[in-house]
């Protein structure tokens, strides 16, 4: 008896630990998507005031519409504004709102756009990404807590279609960045009555081509086609789903065994069988506005002096990097701003040339490296990293003879170690937020926070203030230009090394509206089944 | 045996208090901050984001304000996933996990039982060494291994399982067997030697003596005290098994909590590290209390004293 009774309670102690917590099914009822993606990392949020990873980002382009919206080919066309009038001085802009609802049936007005943009302005929202408003009057002081009047600030509703705004310089791109997450107007009533948990499926209201239906952290968000868009009736997938993975192998499964069919993240393309896929019909590899760079600490010996800077920049075969690690076809860098942006002729750089480099490192009292310190590489552990930078240490050695270390840091302790200039050179990559070479040549401008170099040039950041009050696009191109000839051939505070490309797989008899292009945007609402 | 479980619970406070706080300033501690990007973060905005977590102040005005909080099971916000609190994410992750550990556990412990006591039956003999290669395999195959081995040949060469996935049944049988395959070789190694000594002790002598058919004299009479290191191996497996394995539900995207382990302290998500952390040790102690509650069911001898 007593022998049964303790199989008994050793059972049932079995039979209830596994039938106690059965409650974690989710989509056994659900039926199956129109389109299902490979998104990348789970987001961190769809608030399009806070969101600043490319995965969020997609999401958010997909349930609302800025001012202005993407084509498949990346070009701005009319979004919420139906047209537009710039003033001759091109600071001045008037919006003109089309006749269109939120998801919820409430109409978009100027107002909205006010409201929104109050609110990534606002310090209380701590938006990481306010800075892309401060092209308007005003914005910086309010942002900054320097002024608590937001009615001084360069955006006006005159009525409820009507929306003025004041630039403090002419921006070419200010109609590329209204199409930017953070510019999106989102549903300020909805936030007021829900707080952060307005961004949930069954409250998130959106006046983009998709509203939220599902969002089951790290399972999949599902979005269905908005019937208040003003034109729903050109969006093709009414259901679709996007997967968030962290594992690149497990989404080329999903791929491979037909379950998702785009993967649209270059971070879930497993780097192992790159060359085996490379020239698979589903590879799809385009170009786009990101670089791959090294960083000098200029402000530590011996990177503080030119030459050796430029020595160590002339000594590097990149050739090598992009043929024998990255393999995707990725194009060797001189320039930090990619081709590709209409009307800018990047500077071509400093090139290979390891006699002159070696003359460069004699000169500055370092013949054939002797007396040269030992330094350390530093980047973010990954896989892709690892080999650059054992690559460029091998470059290095062999042609200067010079002592590289490696340095690997998790990603925050990187951050960190980057703001606070404690490394000797380290590698890093940037990512165009718009089609404009000022993306990335306004990081290196002394003392902002994306320069992390210690580099500072007056004459620099003069060409560039000029640019940014120029006029004639034209000439603003030329004034760029020889502002980042300063930066990537004279000062050289970086090496560029390659410029990205873009991965997808997707297949391309099945699934059309996707267009190769250098900002990497492709709006969910243009694809469409064949 | 109530007042005995009643007063291991007591005991448990001051562990998870201690627990909770090594966690908390340890995390605060290491370099890195919760709220770096790729994009500098000016100053003011990252003050803000600290006042908005309740970072600001000095380390043990944040650590107090923790405690309160964690004390009225308020695990507060991730830092990372913004508008998402700790206990939400929790919610949703922990039930996923937990499934998939208890079928994970119970074929370990099948599995594991059934393979060692076999083993030990025919012990010296081509069926013993059989096994305990089988278990030998178990062991030294890590799980981002045979993920992939099974994936490929029950998904790709014999397409009858989902590749990956979360949901519907047929999605929770390889990840389960790629679980507990570890578990199980050691479970069988354990049972195994545990088994063999007991197979010699008296009462075993006494049971076949009786004239009791072998499957009544193993299954029954030794396997009921060769069992006891497997139960007390049990508690911290079953634990560890229940609350999720980054490498499995990575590879078979179940959406878990396992990945939130690792992830967690990588993206400096304070609460969240403070959630799983607070989560797995309350699940080793409910089932440490368990083990010893069901080896005084099983063994008479034992007595229950603090």
């Amino acid at each position: 008896m007593h022998c049964r009774a303790t199989s008994f309670v050793f059972l049932t102690f079995l039979v209830g630990a596994l039938l106690l917590p059965f409650t974690g099914c989710s989509r056994l009822s659900a039926p199956k998507a129109d389109f299902t993606f490979i998104n990348g990392a789970e987001p961190e949020s769809l608030d399009p005031g806070i969101v600043t990873g490319q995965p969020d980002g997609r999401l958010c382009l997909a349930l609302f519409e800025g001012l202005t919206s993407r084509n498949a080919d990346g070009s701005i066309q009319p979004g919420m504004a139906e047209r537009w009038e710039i003033s001759p001085d091109l600071k001045t802009y008037t919006f003109h709102i089309r006749d269109t609802q939120w998801s919820n049936g409430d109409p978009v007005t100027a107002q909205d756009f006010v409201r929104s943009w109050e609110r990534v302005l606002n310090p209380a929202l701590a938006s990481k990404y306010a800075d892309q408003l401060y092209y308007l009057e005003n914005a910086e002081a309010y942002n900054t807590g320097k002024l608590t009047d937001f009615t001084q600030v360069g955006v006006k509703a005159i009525d409820g279609h009507t929306l003025i705004v004041r630039l403090k310089n002419p921006t070419p791109f200010f109609l590329d960045l209204c199409s930017f997450t953070t510019l999106l107007p989102v549903h300020t009533a909805s936030i007021a009555q829900y707080g952060d948990d307005w961004i949930k499926p069954g409250k998130l209201i959106s006046n983009g081509a998709y509203k939220l239906a599902e969002w089951r952290i790290d399972d999949h968000i599902r979005l269905v086609a908005n019937p208040h868009y003003w034109r729903a009736s050109s969006v093709h997938f009414k259901v679709i789903d996007a997967l968030p993975t962290s594992n690149a192998n497990t989404s080329f499964n999903l791929f491979y065994a037909g379950k998702a069919d785009m993967i649209i993240d270059k971070g879930q393309i497993p780097q192992l069988i790159l060359n085996e896929i490379r020239n698979e019909p589903y590879f799809h590899a385009n170009p786009f506005l990101a670089t791959y760079f090294y960083r000098f600490n200029v402000t530590r010996k011996p990177f503080n002096d030119v030459r050796v800077r430029e020595a160590l920049a002339l000594a590097l075969d990149k050739d090598r990097i992009v043929t024998r690690i990255t393999k995707a076809g990725e194009k060797t860098a001189g320039s930090i701003t990619p081709p590709g942006v209409p009307g800018y002729n990047p500077p071509t750089g400093l090139g290979h040339n390891l006699e002159q480099a070696r003359k460069l490192l004699a000169d500055a009292g370092f013949p054939d490296g002797r007396g040269f310190p030992k330094f350390s590489v530093l980047y973010n552990n990954s896989e892709l990293n690892k080999q650059i930078a054992i690559e460029i240490q091998a470059m290095w050695h062999d042609g200067l003879g010079l002592n590289v270390d490696l340095r690997t840091q998790e990603w925050k302790v990187y951050l960190n170690t980057l703001d606070a200039l404690d490394y000797d050179v380290a590698r890093s990559s940037w990512v165009g937020d718009y089609n404009d070479p000022y993306t990335f040549l306004g990081c290196f401008m002394a003392g902002r926070g994306n320069n992390r170099t210690g580099y500072a040039n007056p004459a620099y950041d003069k060409l560039l203030d000029q640019a940014n009050a120029e006029p004639d696009p034209a000439k603003r191109m030329t004034l760029l230009q020889q502002a980042e000839t300063i930066l990537v051939e004279k000062d050289v505070p970086f090496v560029p090394i390659y410029y990205f490309v873009g991965i997808v797989l997707y297949d391309e008899s099945k699934i059309g509206g996707f267009i190769p292009n250098v900002v990497d945007e492709h709006p969910l609402r243009e694809l469409y089944r064949k | 045996m109530i007042a005995f479980i009643f007063r291991r619970l007591l005991l448990a406070v001051p562990v998870l208090f201690v627990v909770i706080s090594l966690t908390f300033l340890l995390m605060r501690l290491t370099p890195g901050n919760p709220f770096s990007a790729d994009r500098a973060i000016p100053p003011r905005i990252l003050a803000k984001l600290e006042a908005k977590h309740q970072l600001d102040g000095t380390l043990w005005q944040q650590y107090t304000r923790y405690i309160r909080d964690v004390a009225h099971g308020n695990l507060r916000d991730s830092t990372k996933y913004f508008g998402r609190t700790v206990n939400e994410i929790l919610a949703q992750t922990l039930p996923v996990s937990a499934t998939l550990g208890s079928l994970a556990f119970l074929i370990a412990l099948g599995a594991g039982i059934f393979l060692g006591t076999y083993a030990a039956v025919h012990h010296d003999q081509a069926q013993d060494r059989l096994a305990m290669l089988t278990a030998l395999l178990g062991i030294s195959l890590p799980s981002f291994i045979l993920a992939p081995l099974l994936i490929l040949v029950f998904c790709t060469y014999v397409p009858i399982f989902p590749v990956a996935g979360w949901g519907s049944p047929d999605q929770i049988i390889l990840p389960a067997i790629c679980l507990s395959l570890p578990f199980a070789a050691a479970i069988a190694r354990l049972m195994r030697t545990s088994m063999l000594e007991v197979l010699h002790l008296e009462f075993v002598r006494t049971a076949r003596a009786k004239g009791l058919p072998e499957r009544v004299v193993i299954y029954r009479h030794a396997l009921k005290v060769a069992i006891l290191p497997v139960v007390s191996y049990c508690g911290p497996l079953a634990a560890s098994i229940l609350t999720g394995s980054i490498v499995v539900e990575q590879i078979f995207k179940i959406p878990g909590l396992g990945p939130f382990f690792i992830n967690s302290v990588l993206n400096r998500d304070l609460f969240m590290v403070g959630g799983t952390v607070l989560v797995y040790s309350v699940t080793l102690i409910s089932f440490n209390i368990v083990v010893d509650a069901l080896y005084f069911l099983l063994d008479r001898r034992i007595k229950l004293t603090s």
